[in-house]
Parts: C-alpha cells; structure tokens; sequence
C-alpha cells in the first residue's frame, strides 16, 4: 500500500466517522438523563432531507444546517412530548418516530431526488495542512468535521467537571431521589432530548450537504441504528465514542482499502461491512456484560411521572 | 384545570378506544396536511381510504397486503408479548423470499404444483433461520434484538441485492438485477384468474386463528405472557426465557419467512431487488393498533394494507408522492402511543383550589 | 422555670391530601417546638409519609395551611424547604450510587456552595465527624453499606443552616448498634435546638428518643402526646384503634422430622452488588418456624432464590425430605412440596397486569391445572376463587388486576395461593412488610396453622418484633454468612444484634445439641 492510499483512507475514516460521532454524543446525553430515542434514523432522515431542501432553494449552507438542526429538534420535541410528558413506551415512540421520519423525508425530499449540489467545502488550517500526510488527514476537512471535534469536547467537560453534568447523571439514574432533592426531572430530560435531536439534525445535515451531496430516500442506510450500538459500545463515554466512531468509519470504508489489493468483493457485499461490525460488537460486548450494565444510566427507558 | 390522574385499574374501553382516536386524529391530520397542500381534504382524504376500495378488484388486492402483513404481524405479537423487541420482521420477509425464491429457480421446468411444498418450506427455513441468528445472538451473548435485528434486516437487503445483480441474475434478462420468471407450477394458486389474490391469504388466517389459540389456551402461551408482563415473575415461576426467546424469535421468523416467500411465488413471480413496501415494519403498528389481539390485528393489517393503496392511488390521481404512506403511518403510531395513556389515566377537571 | 411559651418551629393545620380512592391526610393539625423530638406514629398507610413530604415540599396539599417559625409558608418544592431549614431522610434513600457521596451532596445544594468541590469536601468530614458519623466524601455511594449511606443523607441535611429534620422509618434499616449510634447523633442534634420529625411504628424507639407524639390512623390524626408520660400500650392503642387485638401470642413448637437440609451451599452472584454465600449450613424440620433477622442486602435474598431455584448454587446440597433439589428447576421444586412467597409482591409474586385468575397459575400450576401443554381455565379460576374466599382477599372480583388490590390484601392472595398447595416447606420473605395490622394478624395466623399442620417454614424478615413472635427458633444472617439458630426464647435482642452485625463465630448448626 502506498502513502496515498493509507492518507485517503485515514482521510475518510475522518469524514466517515463523523456523523456517527454527532448523532451518538446527542444520543448519549439524552441516554445519560434516562431516555433512550431509538428514532435517530427517523430524525437524521428528516434533518438530512430539510438540510438539503434548504440549500438547494437558498444556495446558503449555514442556514441549511440550521434549518436541519431545527428539524432535528422538532422531530426530537415530538419525541419528548410522548416519552416525557405522556410516559409511552419509550422503544414504541422511538420506532414510531423511525417509521414517522423516514416517510416525512421521503414526502418532503421527493423533488429533489437527483439534483446534485456542490457541497461545503474544505478549510484548510494555514500552515498544519501542509505538513506532509497528517495535513490531509487531519487539516484539511470541511468545517463540520473541526466543529464535531469541538462539540464533543463541550460534552466531554460537561459530563467531567460541571453541576449540569451531574444533574444529567441524577436524572438518569434515580429520577424520584433527583426529584426529591429539588431537580425538575422533565425539564432536564427534555433539555438532554433535544440536544440528541439537535445533533442528529446536524449531523443529518453533514450527510445530505457535504458527505454525499444529493438526497435519496433512506440515505442514512442504518446510520442512526449504527450510532445507538455505538453508544452501547462506548459505555456511555464520550471519549468512547470518538474512538468508535472512527473504528467504525474504518469498517465502512473497507472498499477503499482493498482498491489497493487484488481482492475483489462485489460492492452489495462490501456494504454489509459496517452492519456485521455493528453485530460482532454487540457480540463482543457480552463478554463485559456486567460492566456495561453497570455503565447504562439505571432508568433508562423507563418513563418518570411525579407524584403531584 | 386539566390534569391527569392515575387510573387504580387500566381501562379496558379505552384499550379498545385508543386505536379509534388514533384513526381519527390521523385523518384530521391528513386532511390538514392535504389542504395544505392545496387539495379539498375531503376529496384527497376520498381518493385515499375509499377509492381504492371501490370495487371487487380493490378488496383482492387488499387481500393481497393483508396476507403479508398479518403473517408478519401474528409473529411478532409473539414477539411484543414475550417483550421480545424484534425489529426483523422485514429481513426475514426478504430472507424467506431469498430462499424460497432460490428453491423456485432450481425447479424452472417444474410442471406438478408439489414443487410449491420444497419452495414454501425453502422460504418459512430460510426467514425462521435469520430469526434464529437472533435469537442466538440474544441468548447467548445477550446483544440487543433491536439492534441485532436493524442489521440483520441491512444485511438481507444487501444479501438480496447481490444476489440478483450476481448468481441468481436470470442470464436471458438483459441485465436487469432480476432473477428469471419462476416456472407456472411454483406460483401460488389464486382464487380467480382475473385477480392477483392468491391462497396465502389462507395461510395468513389459518396461523391468526392458531396463534391465537396458542396465546389464549396453552401453557406456553402463557409463559410467553408472563415473560413480557414481568421478567421477575417469570423466573419466579421458573420459566426460561431462553427457550421461550427462542421460540418466539424463530416462529416470526418462520412466518415472516412464509410471508416472504408467499410474495415472489405469488403476485411479484420473481426475485427483484424491491421485494417488500415495508411490510415488516409496517406490520409493527399493526401489532400495537390491533392490541396484541388477533382480530384487532385482522382489522389493523387492513388498514395498513389500505394506507399502502391509498398511497398508490394519490400517486396516480392527484400526483401526489406515495411516501404519504408513510407518513400516514408514522402519525397513527404517534397518536395511538399518545392515546393509550388513556389506558392507565384519566383526565379529570380540576377547579384551581384557593390556597390560603 | 420559665413560663415563656417558646415560639412554635412549625405549624400544620387543616392539612388535607387525596389521591384517587385514598384520603392519605384528613384535616391534619400539627405543631412542632424547637429542640422537640416530635414522634409521627401510626401504622403502614395511616397518612404518614405522605404529610412529611407535604412538609418536603415533594408533594402540595390539597387544603390546610403550614406556618413555618411564625410565618405562612406555601413551600414550592424541596429546594425551597432546604432553604428554609427544612431537611429529610427519606427511608428509601435519595442517592445516587454511581456518584461520590460529595457529588451527591453538592447536587442538593445550590449551585454558589458546591463550585468549590475541595472546600466541600472539607466541611462534610468536619460536619461528619463532629457529630460522630465518619465518612469520606470521595467513596462511591455504591460501596457504602447501608448504614453509611443513611450517614450521608443526614450530613446532606446538617451541611445547611439546619431547624428541622425529617427521618421516615430510619431505623428499619439498621442493626439494633446502628440505631443506638443514630440515636446519639440525634440527641445532640436536638440539644443544639434543631427539631426533629422522627416517622416510626415501632414504640419503644419512640418512647427512649421523643418528648412528643402524634399519632395519625387513617389519614386523621387520632391522639397527641408526650410518649414519657403515657405507657406503649397506649400508644399501641391510638395507632390501631379499639377494635385490633394488640397483643398475639403463639405457642412455641418443637419441631418433628429435618424438612430441610441445606450443606454447604456456596453461591457467586453474577450481579456486582449481589452477596457471595460461602458454606451455608441449615436444618428446618416438619412443623416449626425458623426465624431468619438481617439487614436488607446481606444475602437473604441469594439464599430465598437458590432455595427456590431461581438461581443454581456453585456447590452444596439442598435436601427437601431426602430429595437433593440443588439442581432441580423451580417448578420440580415446587412438584416436590416447595412454596415461596417473595419479597417483591407486585413484580415477582404476582404480574402486576393480569388478572387474580392468572396469577394464581403462576405457581400452582402443577397442581393439576394444566395438561398435555393446555390449561384447564375453569380449575384455574376455582382455584382463585377459593384463595380469595379463604384468605379474605378484597378485590372487585376475580379478574380484578394484581396492581388494583391494596397492598396487604395482595399479599394475602399470594400468600393463600402458596399455602393452599399444601407445601412440606414455605420460604416467606418478608410476609408482614407494609400490609396493614389486619392482614398482618390474618398471615400470621395462617403461617401458624400451617405449620400446626406439620410444614416446615423458613421466614426471613427485618421486623425483628415479628421474628421473636413467630418463629420457634431464630438465627441472623450477615454478608452471607449464618449465625448459630437457637430457640427463639434462648436468644436475646442483645445476642441477635450481634449476630445481625456478623459478631459471631461458627458458620452454623453446630450451638443447637
């Protein structure tokens, strides 16, 4: 294999990476105050599709993205208004918003299937991009993907260092005790939802305006579902996620890998790659059962209704 | 002041209700949306639910739908009772339509309808073999059905893709990703040749009557029961949840596997790569809006089988786009998860109470 | 001596909250002084909890009025009580384990006070300290016994300008030395001049700490009083109302044949909270109660589930009349002449959702209800209907849901459908727990019969009270491990608080020769 080929592929780990990373921080804060929101494929549908209908009548990527993170905060308000305030069940409420969102993107992005549109491009930090190999790899990129990097650390720190992160944590763990101390349990779950709504949006976003700037009906293939066992993966830690994000990224790139060998695997193959990924990290998880048990928020999915 | 207010016991009307609601918010919804798009509701909301149901050729067609969808829905009630999270229905449909439709096309010159027992059984193996990689992956390494069963359900989509656009691609078809036509003596019998509804419609009322039976009278039914209500209580009565995981897990398989197959060796006649509308997730809020029971069941595949006509038919007479369907869909789901908190509260009235 | 009224700490008057079905308080009045050890008395479900967190500010009043130190109040919520000087200890602590005990104190703080999380930590060992109750503020609550974490709710509490502190049921929870140091702590407390709410129904802690009473029955307050001045069974009295016996005395028995015998039973939980149990030895014979004291989580409930099968000990025998039922599944067990009646009434002895007819199934299936795979529902249903009959269980009738009947009359259902299958050994955990005094009496009476009828019996409790008045012979358990078991009338509470704190020496059967 040759420099160029490990700088593309290192490259792409990056691009690829990121979306999960956003969806899975958004998902995890959320999971960290007690709600599980299976409807990230639904949400990052409907905020790829609104991002991608937005740039293409305005021309402007900012508000695009946006409009996409507005989205994803509808479709997550939704959500919360079921999960929280109703207290259904909150894996049904997550399938229906799958189910919902994906039909709503489908109903919205339906003129606007083949249109191509040129996608953000790349800002490139003066100076470290042109250090050999690791200035493609890491300085080259569109802003979202510096932008991800950033968010992550603000969760990172929230969750290290911060009364709201420990309020988030109450929360999750024992909604009645946080109660009981004085924490208003919906309003902090409601917060943590639409941050995950938020990041899904963008993250939706990131796909329809800069990772493949088109728009198709179910273009997220999996990514939200992939990002849920992301989350499980990461032990419910952002640094986790990072790394497994990339790992990911990796796994679903493969195809470029073996461009540079004599193996050669029909593309319908290739595709399974990160979904069998996705299982076999499942599988190996069991092997630490109790300490990822110990690690999930302990309300999770369970819905919280005051006494009044 | 509305408020709610916890019901000491659930509400047995308001089981039966809420599914009611949910239809008539979601048709208030539609009509909205409808307008909004600058259609007369009524009439758009008409060609929806009523036109494709105007005729003896609308209601085989129907027929047509429910069969897969109830075959998929009866299964996973299985599923949702044991509290069994599978998400699969959709990959074992196209797994069980992948095998079966593999056994059909090793018997192209078949004359004797027989050949429809080796291709059935080839379809119901196939779809219960793939709900049983989850049921494997549940019990023995405790990974997530819902997640477990996502993949799954990508990794049959692209194991179908592949297959069609490589080994089981009909040679003589120009290469269009389609496997060959399945010979006469492999497509199910239909009732009427002017009509496309054929017996699995049989099959599909034959295993709603006998699940049925089995949740409502056996003994294994009734651990399923206990399982989903209350883990504890099951381990309690020592019940295993492994083998009735097991059971749940490859009996959905098998039907959705059945379903699966029913649909090439019926009105598709081949393996092409949009095999299936979303019936496995469609069959999904089947289960919730028929209740878990099987008549509401009957009645919900009817509906779901309906939005998926009617999202044909404003296609077609008022170009609009057949994702309505799924959007009509998403909105029933919502708005029935919202109305069953009727269930279990009430909302009663409350003067505001002066506090001194 | 003074005749200056001190000024009232708090006033409740008229206080009134219905849930639906449930007057929990009736027009309640209440006055509290400062420096007063104020008893709440009553049985389970009188109103108690439910007016202390009215006072908390976790739950509003329908009606009534709160005056706090002279002034109207209408408090909005807890934080709002902790900034008027309000504290409480709830009896199902509100910690959270996967935090530190300064995190957890910081979160119930406002925010200004807990930025500095090192200056925090300070004042929780010097505030800990100074009242005699060590802690460190780095340890994770998960790792604390349960003792220590009652420790951290009260420093929570004292790290504010503290007037009033509220304890509900503390004591349940604790050894008899345990409750001896919390006492000390709060005898000082109230000489310093903070009033103390202590929420209890056990008379003789009230009558060693509190210089006032009321007592509350259904919702209304039923008498007031200095506990000093008036003797328990007035007490008693007020609590229960005329028409109860207080008192039961049952006959001691001895027991006939070994029913059960239990070696060297050694257990690993898979769970990282869970209890090791390492060579358990234990005889039950036919025809008497074995009487099993502890603190909640020190492996009372390991050995109820490997008693009934729903864990597999490591290793060791467990005979059931000469069969080794070790490796036998529940329901073999119970084919056997096993019943179990479970701690956990709704979410383990009976399915909260289904109907009374379908949890009498639940365990006695093999009692010829079923066949061939299918269930005789007609058998089921008598079957129901004579538990309900016989045990008096109220209930709208038998399709009634589990989670629709009242605590105690569910219980009784339980009960009743275990005991109704004639069992040679029933293991009851914790059979009184939370049930009204009527209900109470009714388990007790039928735990006896049966065993007049020659069963053998394993109760394992936390009501010390109850142990002493069932059982015929009494032993502890602590982190697993047995203590001797003797006749209940050899053991002192002396000898069973150290045998609840692990202060003992053989792992066994061997003191009983």
């Amino acid at each position: 294999m040759d420099i160029d080929l490990i700088t593309n592929v290192l490259y792409a780990t990056l691009k690829t990476g990121t979306p999960l990373i956003l969806i899975a921080l958004g998902e995890m804060v959320a999971e960290k105050s007690g709600v599980l929101n299976l409807g990230q494929e639904g949400m990052l549908l409907v905020g790829a599709a609104v991002g991608f209908i937005v740039a293409s009548l305005t021309g402007n990527y900012f508000l695009a993205a946006f409009c996409a993170i507005f989205a994803g905060m509808m479709m997550s308000l939704v959500f919360g208004f079921l999960s929280i305030t109703l207290a259904a069940n909150q894996v049904a409420t997550g399938l229906a918003l799958t189910i919902f969102g994906a039909g709503l993107s489908a109903f919205l992005g339906n003129n606007y299937i083949g249109i191509g549109l040129e996608g953000i491009g790349i800002w490139e930090i003066p100076l470290l991009s042109d250090i050999p190999v690791i200035g493609k790899v890491l300085f080259q990129h569109d802003p979202l993907v510096y932008l991800t990097i950033i968010l992550f650390a603000v969760v990172y720190w929230v969750f290290r260092s911060t009364r709201l992160g420990l309020k988030i944590r109450a929360v999750g763990e024992n909604p009645e005790a946080a109660n009981a101390i004085g924490i208003h349990v919906h309003q902090i779950r409601y917060m943590a939802v639409l941050f995950g709504g938020a990041m899904t949006g963008l993250a939706g976003a990131y796909l329809s305006l800069v990772y493949t700037p088109m728009w198709s009906d179910g273009m997220s293939a999996g990514r939200g579902w992939i990002a849920l066992a992301l989350v499980v993966f990461a032990s419910w830690k952002a640094e986790r996620i990072l790394l497994g994000a990339y790992l990911f990224g990796f796994a679903s790139i493969m195809h470029l890998v073996l461009q540079g060998t004599k193996f050669e695997v029909a593309p319908n193959i290739m595709a399974m790659l990160p979904y069998v990924a996705t299982i076999i990290v499942l599988v190996w998880l069991s092997s630490d059962a109790i300490k990822t048990k110990m690690s999930a928020p302990k309300s999770i999915g369970q819905p919280y209704r005051p006494m009044s | 002041m509305l408020k709610l207010e916890k019901r000491q016991s659930d509400s047995r009307l308001m089981g039966y209700m809420s599914p009611v609601i949910a239809i008539v918010m979601t048709l208030i919804c539609g009509a909205l949306l409808f307008a909004f798009l600058g259609h007369n509701p009524g009439e758009a909301l008409y060609t929806f639910f009523i036109t494709p149901l105007e005729d003896t050729y609308g209601w085989t067609e129907l027929g047509v739908k429910v069969a897969p969808l109830l075959l998929c829905a009866m299964g996973l009630t299985l599923c949702y009772r044991a509290q069994i999270w599978n998400i699969g229905a959709e990959g074992q449909f196209i797994m069980g339509a992948l095998g079966g439709g593999y056994a059909a096309l090793q018997f192209l010159d078949a004359e004797s309808s027989w050949v429809l027992v080796p291709v059935l059984l080839a379809g119901a193996a196939s779809g219960l073999a793939w709900g049983g990689i989850a049921a494997l992956l549940k019990t023995r390494f405790n990974a997530n059905e819902i997640l477990t069963t996502i993949m799954l359900n990508y990794i049959a989509l692209n194991l179908l893709l592949w297959a069609v656009h490589g080994p089981l691609k009909d040679p003589g078809g120009f290469n269009f990703p389609e496997s060959a036509m399945f010979a006469d003596a492999a497509i199910l019998p239909l009732f009427s040749d002017s009509y496309r509804l054929n017996i699995s419609i049989l099959f599909a009322l034959f295993f709603m009557v006998a699940i049925w039976t089995l949740m409502a009278r056996s003994w294994v039914g009734y651990q399923i029961h206990v399982m989903g209500e209350d883990a504890k209580a099951a381990k309690y009565a020592g019940f295993s949840s492994k083998t009735l995981t097991w059971v749940v897990l490859l009996a959905c398989g098998a039907l959705a596997g059945l379903a699966g197959v029913s649909e090439v060796s019926g009105p598709i006649g081949q393996l092409v790569p949009q095999l299936s509308p979303g019936y496995g997730y469609a069959a999904i809020i089947v289960v919730f809006l028929g209740r878990m029971h099987p008549l509401g069941i009957l009645l919900a595949s009817m509906l779901l089988a309906l939005t998926f006509m009617g999202g044909e038919m404003v296609q077609i007479q008022l170009s609009l786009p057949k994702s309505l369907t799924g959007l009509f869909q998403g909105m029933l789901l919502f708005f029935l998860l919202a109305a069953d908190l009727l269930i279990s509260y009430r909302i009663v009235f409350q003067p505001r109470t002066a506090r001194a | 001596m003074s005749l200056q009224q001190p000024t009232e700490r708090l006033r409740l008057s008229g206080i009134t909250k219905e849930y639906p079905g449930c007057l929990a308080n009736d027009a309640i009045d209440l006055v509290v002084l400062p420096g007063e050890t104020h008893a709440l008395l009553g049985e389970n479900g009188a109103g108690k909890s439910t007016l202390m967190k009215i006072i908390y500010g976790v739950v509003r009043p329908d009606a009534g009025t709160i005056t706090w130190q002279g002034e109207k109040v209408q408090i909005s919520g807890p934080a709002h009580a902790r900034q008027l000087g309000v504290g409480m200890v709830f009896q199902h602590f509100s910690l959270f384990e996967t935090l530190t005990v300064a995190e957890n104190i910081a979160l119930s703080l406002p925010a200004e006070e807990s930025r500095d999380m090192e200056a925090l930590s300070r004042r929780i060992r010097e505030i800990s300290e100074h009242y005699g109750m060590a802690l460190d503020p780095d340890r994770h609550v998960h790792t604390l016994s349960v003792g220590a974490q009652q420790r951290v709710e009260i420093v929570r509490c004292l790290l504010q300008d503290i007037r009033l502190l509220i304890l509900d049921e503390p004591t349940s929870v604790l050894t008899p030395q345990e409750v001896r140091e919390l006492f000390r702590t709060l005898k000082t407390l109230a000489a310093e001049g903070v009033s103390i709410l202590f929420i209890s129904h056990k008379l003789d802690e009230v009558t060693e700490l509190c210089n006032a009473a009321t007592v509350l029955r259904n919702g209304k307050v039923t008498g007031n009083c200095n506990p000093q001045d008036v003797t328990s069974e007035d007490l008693a009295r007020m609590m229960v109302g005329d028409d109860t016996p207080l008192n039961q005395n049952y006959q001691k028995a001895q027991g006939g044949n070994t029913a059960l015998q239990i070696k060297a039973l050694n257990f690993r939980p898979e769970d990282p909270f869970g209890v090791t149990i390492e060579g358990l030895n234990l005889e039950v014979k036919a025809g008497e109660i074995l009487g099993i004291a502890g603190v909640a989580g020190n492996g009372q409930d390991e050995l109820c589930a490997l008693l009934s099968g729903e864990e597999m000990s490591a290793a060791g025998e467990i005979n059931l009349l000469g069969n080794n039922i070790s490796r036998l599944l529940p329901e073999a067990r119970r084919k056997l002449g096993f019943a179990f009646v479970p701690e956990e009434r709704l979410g383990r002895g009976a399915v909260p959702n289904m109907s009374l007819v379908d949890n009498a199934l639940l365990s006695a299936s093999h009692r010829g209800l079923k066949k061939n795979g299918w269930i005789n529902y007609g058998k089921v249903r008598d079957y129901a209907l004579q538990v309900i009959d016989k045990y008096n269980v109220k209930c709208a009738n038998e399709d009634a849901q589990a989670k629709s009947l009242s605590g105690g009359n569910l219980q009784k259902f339980i009960i009743g459908r275990e005991i109704e299958q004639k069992p040679k050994l029933l293991v009851c955990s914790h059979p009184t727990w939370g049930v009204d005094i009527g209900a109470a009496i009714l388990i007790r009476h039928a735990l006896i019969n049966l065993r007049d009828e020659g069963s053998a019996i394993v109760v394992v409790s936390e009501d010390i009270d109850e142990l002493y008045q069932i059982s015929d012979r009494i032993g502890a358990i602590c982190d697993g491990k047995l203590s001797p078991v003797r006749p209940t009338n050899e053991v002192g509470i002396e000898t069973l608080g150290q045998w609840m704190a692990g202060q003992f020496s053989n792992g066994g059967e061997a003191a009983h020769a």
